[in-house]
């Protein structure tokens, strides 16, 4: 294997794995601001023991994230850097912007949040509760500044020839509201609530099925589902404006989502299928005119094919990859609507408790939002090959010029082994932690936190 | 904002050394801890070491991160050719600090004695390899490496171990060792605090004799890091401050005035990454053996326009996390106590 594969596939492990995290950081975030805020204004305890114990996993789960992330910040330069080269003036500064105004933020204010209940009067905790779920947010927007800059480059221009050319900023807010940045930061974030919200849901889910912690379990639903639910349906939204923005700035990625290969009038949207790349042909029951509408909300306007936007072969992404992925996130985003909206329906009649295979399903729903924001990932990355950045510079190029591809191989098993085992010793203290359920002496509140 | 007035190059140069000298002050007290870890006997004990860092190492640690972005935003050629070049260096250095990270969360989530003895040790060689790796790179940016017309790195995982680059490696530990001690002193009591106590005499005595014999070394093996010195002697204060911060240490240490002496390494370890930016300036990847090859702030950097914005960004965000840094520092005063919310 070459360097340019190993390379992509240690990217591509190493992204997906640590996007395992954020995402839960900055749902949970949400969540534990609105346990605290309504314990604040209620007094009661019940809301001030789910805090605490979500506060406990998602110390857990930033700590992964943060392990996981450096790697990412590291990875541009170790196995890219003919990419960093190229972009560095550009791409750089958001990266720069994420560490100086979001990691510092929640890393910093996370010490409060974990260590600092016993010390500090209950709006100063709550302040450093908020700070974190900011600073969560505001790297979920930095990062995706820079990716969407990827996917629609603007606000620069082109400096230099042949192996020196680079790209330079020309306009930093062009930059940072690139065609494409706000569509994703929208998209992203709601998914990110999404999983924030049915990991809630699936735990309090979990204990109703035990009959255990039945309080705190009808707390976290009574709050969780309702913003499982918004979030769910509003990614629908999100996801049909970023589609529209995906047919204008990015007709190739649209058309390798579909497998379309013929520009379409009342172009159909299949339910699931399956691309043929060497014959060109995609099957699969489709829904007549949907792929329009979703595109231009005209049911009567044509899509582009892929023989239009990109005759040559060399500058199509892996089209049948880039079609499972998109369909599969789309199957499991309709799938969390009806879920949560069953769910909700069910405990706002009172019969949740007794329909044990909706809890179940609803513990299990706890996968649904990681399924879905991978293969929304990968259909989003793979979908823009063969670009790097699209239009200026291939991946094929994008490579360190010194990397050997044994190195390359040995970083990428090193890496393998060593996230298995923090994939399996992060689940087992989760499972731990949650088997163990919320402290009963958190139903009491000690010290500082008692005045108020 | 135009910065017209100003050497935008150069002002970076500053900030991105400022960045990684705040990150050796900071996350350098925790990989301290973590490298006296192990010498620390006792559930107890090794509790109260790993919660006295645990509200801020996280915190300490994104100055690292600060640092990388930085560089890449305004050298991008330097984060090519060092974070490419070093290659398995790096990767190694991502593993110690995962390693550290890791074994700090897992450590105290399980009673069984095997378990905590093995994230003990995580704790301690995720702590010193970063420090010996992190030396290693520092090491090889000051004597210099071989790199090609392209400004690539032209050399190979071995030439990154010669001696020169080791000897930092070590004097990082070491310096990181006596830094974390003095922290240690801040944070505890009774025994406990006896007992760093001792160690931070030890400590200090390695870092010495590395000092002496690193100064000493870079005369003969990396020359021109005293260039700037010759051709500018008011300069030479600044190791002066560096050799006065050490024997200012030992006194503070000696006579118990753990607050004095960890102002004091702080100190130590600002001078130390001053002499080297000073003897580096204005390179920033020195050219061995042919140093017109070099990477400088000049033919590495971005554009004046990135500098200006990078530049923007910092004003506004750098004072606010200074100073919200400083509160959480200040919120966790005194000596650590064993919390139910803890490690």
């Amino acid at each position: 294997m070459d360097a340019v594969t190993l390379s992509r596939v240690q990217f591509g492990l190493t992204a997906a794995f640590h996007y395992i995290y954020p995402p839960m950081s900055i749902g949970l975030g949400v969540l534990m601001v609105i346990f605290e805020l309504t314990w604040l204004r209620t007094g009661k305890a019940l809301y001030h023991q789910l805090a605490r114990f979500w506060t406990r996993i998602f110390g857990l789960i930033f700590a992964m994230g943060v392990a996981t992330g450096i790697v990412m910040e590291f990875e541009f330069g170790t196995n890219w850097a003919t990419y960093s080269r190229f972009v560095g003036d550009v791409f750089g500064s958001p990266l720069a912007a994420e560490a100086i105004f979001a990691f510092f933020l929640e890393s910093s204010f996370l010490g409060l949040l974990i260590f600092g209940w016993d010390r500090v009067s209950r709006g100063v905790h709550f302040l450093a509760t908020c700070m974190v779920c900011l600073g969560a947010h505001l790297s979920a927007v930095w990062i995706l500044v820079a990716n969407s800059w990827m996917h629609t480059p603007a606000g620069f221009h082109i400096v230099g020839e042949g192996p020196k050319a680079r790209a330079e900023i020309t306009d930093f807010w062009a930059m940072v509201f690139n065609p494409s940045t706000v569509d994703r930061v929208l998209h992203t974030i709601c998914g990110a609530w999404q999983t924030g919200a049915f990991l809630v849901i699936s735990v309090g889910a979990w204990y109703l099925l035990r009959s255990k912690h039945t309080d705190f379990a009808r707390a976290s639903l009574r709050t969780a589902l309702p913003i499982a639910l918004g979030a769910s349906l509003l990614q629908l939204v999100t996801g049909h404006v970023s589609a529209q923005g995906v047919a204008k700035n990015q007709p190739v990625k649209l058309a390798a989502f579909e497998g379309l290969y013929d520009t379409t009038s009342n172009a159909p949207l299949k339910l699931f299928g399956w691309v043929d790349e060497e014959n060109e042909i995609s099957i699969g029951p489709a829904i007549p005119g949907l792929l329009s509408f979703l595109a231009h909300n005209d049911a009567s306007k044509p899509v582009l094919g892929l023989r239009e936007v990109a005759p040559a072969q060399k500058d199509r992404p892996p089209v049948n990859v880039t079609f499972q992925f998109f369909h599969l996130m789309v199957a499991v985003g309709f799938g969390l609507i009806a879920l949560s909206a069953l769910g909700l329906y069910s405990f706002w009649r009172g019969s949740l408790e007794r329909k044990k295979w909706v809890l179940w399903l609803l513990v299990l729903a706890a996968i649904g939002p990681h399924v879905a924001n991978q293969a929304g990932w990968f259909a989003a990355e793979v979908g823009r090959q063969p670009w790097i950045v699209q239009g200026l510079l291939r991946t094929s190029d994008a490579v360190s010029q010194t990397l050997k591809p044994g190195a390359v191989l040995g970083s990428i098993i090193l890496f393998s082994l060593v996230y298995l085992v923090m994939f399996a010793l992060f689940l087992y203290v989760l499972f731990d932690k949650i088997r163990h359920g919320p402290d009963e002496a958190d139903l009491i509140v000690t010290g500082r936190l008692a005045h108020k | 904002m135009s910065f017209d007035f100003l050497d935008l190059n150069t002002t970076w140069f500053v900030l991105i050394a400022f960045l990684f000298t705040g990150y050796a002050i900071l996350d350098g007290f925790d990989l301290g801890i973590g490298i006296l870890h192990l010498f620390v006997k006792g559930d107890r004990e090794r509790r109260l070491m790993l919660n006295a860092i645990g509200p801020v190492w996280d915190g300490n640690e994104v100055w690292l991160i600060a640092a990388g972005g930085a560089l890449f935003a305004a050298f991008p050629s330097v984060y090519a050719t060092v974070f490419s070049g070093f290659y398995t260096a790096l990767v190694l250095l991502l593993a110690s600090l995962i390693l550290r990270a890791i074994s700090i969360e897992f450590r105290s989530k399980r009673e069984h004695p095997g378990w905590r003895q093995f994230w003990d040790t995580g704790f301690w060689l995720g702590s010193v390899l970063s420090s010996v790796l992190l030396g290693v790179a520092l090491g090889n940016v000051a004597v210099g490496v071989p790199l090609d017309p392209r400004g690539e790195f032209a050399g190979n995982f071995w030439t990154l171990i010669r001696p020169y680059p080791i000897l930092v490696g070590i004097t990082t530990v070491a310096l990181f060792a006596m830094h974390g001690a003095t922290y240690a002193l801040l944070k505890t009591e009774g025994e406990l605090y006896e007992t760093i106590r001792r160690w931070t005499f030890w400590a200090l005595s390695y870092f010495a004799v590395c000092y002496v014999v690193l100064t000493i070394s870079t005369v003969f093996a990396a020359p021109h890091m005293i260039e700037r010195f010759k051709s500018h002697p008011w300069l030479f204060l600044i190791p002066a401050i560096n050799a006065a911060s050490i024997v200012t240490f030992w006194r503070k240490v000696r006579r118990g005035e753990a607050r004095h002496a960890f102002a004091a390494s702080c100190v130590c370890i600002a001078a130390l990454l001053s002499v080297f930016a000073i003897g580096v300036y204005p390179n920033l990847v020195r050219s061995y053996p042919d140093p017109s090859q070099s990477l400088t702030i000049l033919n590495a950097s971005s554009s004046p326009n990135t500098l200006a914005i990078m530049l923007t960004i910092a004003i506004i965000g750098m004072p606010i996390v200074l100073a919200y840094t400083l509160l959480i520092h200040y919120l966790f005063r005194g000596k650590v106590k064993l919390e139910k919310s803890g490690y």
